[in-house]
């Protein structure tokens, strides 16, 4: 028998901000209690199960404006992934000129997410 | 380029952008000054998303929100010039003002009909909220840490302390937290949190981040640089609580204490301001006390979306084109709308019921379970709750407004 936890979630679906807690045992969800909605039951057992994040950062671009250009997943990615994640992209290296959603890094960290540029990095002038 | 415009645009950040693009697509000879050397202001710098959720009814970042503008802004052929400062307004008529403006290629000296100021806000800094002690290196701005590392790609800092839990200060300790630093803390003075609950839970229970509430920073310490910071606890009077203090060590401190709008030139000529937004007081066009003078975006009341910024910037175009092509706005009947319980801002100040208006108010505490009350005009909209940090946004119907004699007082109540 695995042990029985307790989660407090604040739901962040709406701004009502429930407090919604979650008995565990394993990976079996025994009890969700405090949410006001069905909206957030089913947040409250994707952040126990999976969470999920975008994730957002800049990388080095050379020969621009400005030394970085931005950039995120293009979809959530499970949050345990996301430090890999920021590791993959502290290693790219990008040269201007690169257009504001241009994918830059494929199924990042294994996510199924692309890294997309959110900013243009036009060559410096 | 000519030298007179229909309406000439102060700032290129959302709220100029956006003016800029609704008077140019109203016909009008639009002129956009920016004082940086790129348009965008802020939202250039805001990697992370939560943008245009109502405008766009997409999730984007800061950065690709304000390019869906500067694309827009560049494919209509608006006139612009950046590194180009505004440092005189001379009202040449009732109508007319002329503009004194220095830019690379000299000074330039324009004149327009109608000017929409939307110069965004300045951050308050360290001095204005009471903290002492020495002034080493590693004190930042939320605003110029976050320069510093998303668009010059340098870190500020190893072992950060924020201090304030606005939204700004919240995404700055994810963004901290997420490349590398030790986010040891955020402090805020309030018994709640300043920014939304998503930002809480996102950016700091994500990196397990603790928030100390009703807490301030007294002191800062550190000679070649920031070695640490001394916190006290807060009485319900934001007093400092005797034999509280505590110290966390830290090699940086990110100031994150609010925005407050800045007008400094159109306080120059006299445009009268509201104590509690510290902006300007306008009309329902967004007309300040200088006739055919507009404001928008923070520069007008500091807003919690960037949504609301761009709504106001169109609506200042709107009250541009209305000026422009009658003018003159004419004298109308105008009702005062005044603070009740529970208000701590509101704007427009003034309405008249000639058309519907957006009204933008903010709380001065949180409670649930309320109603919204427009006295007056007996209107009453029903809320779960209301929090300082959500911005309230609700809109008047001109038949409603209509029925107020000279004032309509707006308060919210235990429902
Ligand atoms: S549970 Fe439903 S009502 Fe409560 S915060 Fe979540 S979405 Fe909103």
């Amino acid at each position: 028998m695995s042990e029985i936890k307790r989660h407090k979630i604040t739901c962040i679906v709406c701004p009502l901000g429930c407090e919604i807690e979650v008995k565990t045992e394993g990976d079996k969800i025994l009890e969700i209690k405090g949410y006001k909605c069905p909206r957030g039951k089913e947040y409250a057992i994707q952040e126990i199960t999976a969470p999920k994040r975008i994730v957002m950062s800049v990388v080095n671009v050379k020969g621009s404006y400005f030394p970085t250009v931005s950039v995120k997943t293009n979809k959530p990615v499970l949050k345990k992934l996301i430090p890999q994640i920021m590791k993959e992209l502290s290693q790219v290296e990008l040269e201007a000129p690169i257009p504001i959603g241009k994918v830059v890094l494929k199924n990042v960290a294994g996510s199924g997410a692309d890294i997309v540029t959110t900013r243009p990095a036009p060559r410096s002038r | 380029m000519r030298d007179r415009y229909d309406t000439v645009v102060i700032g290129g950040g959302p709220a100029g952008l956006s003016a800029a693009i609704k008077a140019k697509e109203h016909g009008l000879s639009v002129l956009l000054l920016e004082n940086r050397d790129l348009l965008g202001g802020i939202p250039l710098q805001c990697v992370h998303p939560g943008f245009g959720l109502h405008y766009f009814k997409e999730d984007l970042t800061g950065t690709e929100f304000i390019y869906r503008f500067i694309e827009k802004f560049e494919k209509l052929g608006i006139e612009s010039y950046t590194n180009a400062h505004l440092v005189e307004i001379e009202l040449v008529s009732d109508i007319e003002k002329r503009l004194k403006v220095i830019t690379p290629r000299g000074v330039l000296s324009l004149q327009t009909t109608s000017l929409i100021y939307t110069t965004g806000a300045r951050e308050r800094h360290i001095f204005e909220i009471g903290i002492t002690g020495n002034r080493p290196p590693g004190v930042f701005t939320a605003g110029e840490a976050q320069t510093m590392m998303d668009i010059y790609g340098i870190m500020p800092g190893k072992e950060i302390v924020i201090v304030g839990s606005g939204d700004v200060g919240l995404i700055m300790a994810r963004r901290f937290a997420l490349e590398g630093a030790d986010v040891k803390a955020v402090i805020e003075i309030m018994p709640f949190p300043g920014g939304l609950t998503r930002n809480v839970v996102q950016c700091l229970h994500d990196f397990d981040i603790p928030l100390y509430l009703s807490h301030a920073v007294t002191r800062v310490e550190g000679t070649k640089r920031v070695e640490k910071i001394i916190v006290c606890e807060v009485d319900e009077n934001l007093r400092i609580k005797e034999g509280t203090e505590k110290e966390i060590s830290c090699d940086t401190v990110v100031v994150a204490a609010g925005l407050v709008p800045y007008i400094k030139i159109l306080e120059k000529i006299g445009v009268l301001t509201d104590p509690a937004t510290k902006g300007p007081i306008i009309n329902e066009l967004l007309e300040t006390s200088i006739p055919g003078t507009f404001v928008a975006g923070n520069a007008l009341v500091i807003n919690d979306l960037v949504d609301y910024v761009v709504e106001q910037g169109e609506k200042s175009a709107d009250g541009a084109r209305e000026f422009v092509e009658r003018g003159g706005i004419p004298t109308k009947r105008w009702k005062r709308m005044v603070k009740g319980r529970n208000i701590r801002l509101l704007v427009p100040h003034y309405l008249s019921g000639e058309e519907d208006v957006m009204i933008y108010a903010r709380v001065l505490k949180p409670e649930e379970n309320v109603k919204v009350r427009f006295l007056e005009i007996e209107k009453e909209i029903k809320l779960p709750f209301v929090k300082p940090a959500e911005m309230l946004r609700l809109k008047l119907r001109k038949e409603d407004i209509a029925k107020a004699k000279d004032k309509i007082t707006m308060e919210v109540v235990q429902a």
